[in-house]
């Protein structure tokens, strides 16, 4: 397996992002890649938001993807992103089942 | 500046989604007020919405009036908006009016840090509890709990233990 490159971008109006950091550290555990670091990224301007296509917080990238791709409604800014969980719960972070099969599905990618 | 406990409720005047006007007076015959700034769009906002809602429609019988009021800056964030707020109100069932606080004067009047931010008057007008729903916002099984308890209290003729808990959500979104 991989190590896939994990990104968390934030920004300090949400509360989620310890919660979201946690998660992403257990499921990187799970997976056998405790060693894999997670970067962290504050985005800071309206501006920052929408260069970078950050439809809230927090949002995971791994290799430089969506973890959980956006909601058709999401646009870019500084807010709080809404998550769905797979029991259909509105949550602040993704479902930690999502964030762990993107992170497995991008740890058996080939390299290339 | 927040309201401290035992503050009276601040006066203010704001329309709902069907253009009526609400005061802070107009409670002065109901048994208890709760206000709730809350908005179309934060996920902490959303999750608790149900069970706030249900506190209202439980309580309804017992003089509690509630009042939901949107603050957020609606040029920087449109789901915000007036006309999102009729659009959303219109396609749910709503037992509570949703003001819109477009100057953003009452959420400066109160203090509000957050949404959802929860405060309960007792029915002299005086701040009984200001805080969060209850403990666990991915929890519907709390059902509100702190909100409950905090009613309880104040319909009983007493305060609640419990005044004042930390506020969870996301941050209510300034006029820059």
């Amino acid at each position: 397996m991989r190590t896939p490159d994990v990104e968390l971008q934030w920004w300090e109006g949400c509360p989620s992002t310890e919660t979201a950091l946690e998660q992403l550290s257990e499921a990187l555990a799970d997976l056998g890649l405790p060693g894999a670091g997670v970067r962290t990224l504050e985005i800071k301007t309206e501006e920052e938001a929408r260069r970078r296509g950050f439809v809230g917080s927090p949002t995971v990238l791994i290799d430089g993807r969506d973890a959980v791709g956006p909601a058709p409604d999401d646009v870019p800014g500084l807010a709080c992103r809404v998550y769905r969980r797979r029991d259909g719960a509105i949550s602040p972070t993704p479902d930690p089942h999502d964030l762990r099969e993107a992170l497995r599905r991008a740890a058996e990618r080939e390299e290339g | 500046m927040a309201l401290a406990i035992g503050d009276p409720i601040p006066e203010f005047e704001l329309p709902d989604t069907e253009g009526r006007r609400w005061s802070a007076a107009d409670g002065s015959d109901t048994g208890a007020t709760v206000v709730v700034f809350t908005c179309n769009h934060c996920p902490y906002a959303l999750a608790w919405h149900d069970r706030i809602l249900e506190v209202a429609r439980d309580y309804a019988d017992r003089g509690v009036r509630f009042l939901q009021i949107n603050s957020n800056d609606a040029e920087r964030y449109p789901r915000d908006s007036y006309e999102a707020m009729q659009h959303r109100v219109a396609g749910e069932d709503w037992p509570t009016p949703y003001l819109h606080d477009a100057s953003q004067d009452v959420a400066r009047a109160f203090g509000a840090k957050v949404t959802p931010d929860v405060f309960v008057f007792d029915p002299g007008g005086r701040l009984r509890y200001r805080g969060a729903p209850d403990a666990d916002y991915q929890d519907p099984g709390q059902r509100a709990a702190w909100l409950r308890t905090a009613l309880d209290s104040v319909l009983a003729g007493g305060a609640p233990e419990q005044a004042q808990t930390e506020p969870i959500g996301c941050s209510i979104k300034w006029r820059k």
